[in-house]
């Protein structure tokens, strides 16, 4: 069976995350006066075999903890899309 | 002679700096290259600055996972002598051989400019040569060179003497801390001094010639890592 797996990998709260503030800036500066914070992260879709959701879900896990995520600075969250 | 092996992965730059470098000040320096799985009998190992694969997914994550790592990994592991100079510190850190993480500078922007820093550990194999702390000037040029690290590691690092360069934020010509970097924090070792990463690029300035010399002790160091491992056995 393959699965569709959605990663998201974002900057850890509580450390400056530059590029954030900067598009904060910028839709400020387009008018958007309601932004109130910005975080700028990354999107990885993968598509993955396995058994089941759960055994998709776990490997994409071990994907992020060893490759995908830094484990200093970001966090990171992962949905397998429904079969 | 010392025998410096210098890494090239798709990416570097400076490792043609590093190797003359390391040569002129009385080395054996040869390239290996980033698919080799030997280090050639190496007995210090520089991971050059540059962009390694792109800097996809993030800077030096994706280098760790080369062939030669392995040997660079087991090489460190037996106490053997590694350096890595910007990129090379980020690959350095990406491979959990030194601590904590190079993130997008501060101010966003790419620097490439000369900046003042302090030598402040000189029993390394990057930096014996100097005999006291030193101030030095010597050239970044990089996107991601702001280390951060959580309170705990930091706090060891300080404590444990592990800090090897500080970017100095009183200097009046060049503006101090170009990136943001947690405690002014511009280069790192392990605690035992085998393993050094820093951001500026010290192979840049070699030369009077060149505009500067102030790197040559650095690659003096290199050249003469046995002085430091024979002391410290």
């Amino acid at each position: 069976m393959t699965y569709r797996v959605h990663v998201r990998v974002m900057p850890r709260a509580g450390l400056l995350d530059p590029q954030g503030q900067a598009v904060e800036h910028a839709l400020s500066a387009l008018g958007f006066a309601e932004t109130r914070t910005v975080h700028v992260g990354r999107a990885v879709e993968i598509e993955v075999d396995a058994k089941s959701r759960d055994e998709a879900e776990a490997r994409a896990r071990l994907m992020c903890d060893r490759l995908l995520a830094n484990p200093v600075t970001e966090d990171y969250q992962v949905e397998v899309e429904a079969d | 002679m010392v025998r410096v092996a210098v890494v090239r992965f798709p990416g570097s730059n400076c490792d043609e700096d590093a190797r003359r470098g390391a040569e002129q000040s009385g080395a054996q320096a040869y390239f290996v290259w980033h698919r080799d799985t030997s280090l050639q009998g190496a007995d210090l190992v520089v991971l050059p600055g540059g962009f390694s694969y792109g800097d996809y997914l993030r800077s030096g994550a994706i280098a760790r996972f080369s062939p030669i790592m392995q040997a660079v990994q087991a090489h460190a592991a037996a106490g053997g002598g590694v350096v890595g100079i910007c990129n090379g510190f980020q690959i350095l850190c990406e491979a959990h051989l030194l601590p904590g993480a190079l993130m997008r500078n501060a101010g966003l922007t790419f620097v490439s400019k000369p900046v003042d820093v302090m030598v402040e550990r000189t029993d390394t194999v990057f930096t014996w040569a100097f005999d006291r702390k030193t101030p030095v000037r010597l050239p970044v040029a990089h996107g991601e060179g702001r280390f951060v690290a959580d309170a705990e590691t930091l706090a060891r690092l300080e404590g444990e003497g592990q800090v090897v360069l500080r970017y100095l934020k009183s200097s009046p010509t060049t503006e101090g801390n170009p990136n943001g970097s947690s405690n002014d924090i511009a280069g790192i070792c392990n605690a035992a001094g085998s393993i050094v990463g820093i951001m500026p690029h010290p192979e840049r300035v070699v030369d009077p010639r060149l505009g500067s010399a102030d790197g040559l002790l650095f690659m003096r160091s290199l050249a003469g890592v046995r002085a430091l491992s024979g002391a410290a056995r």
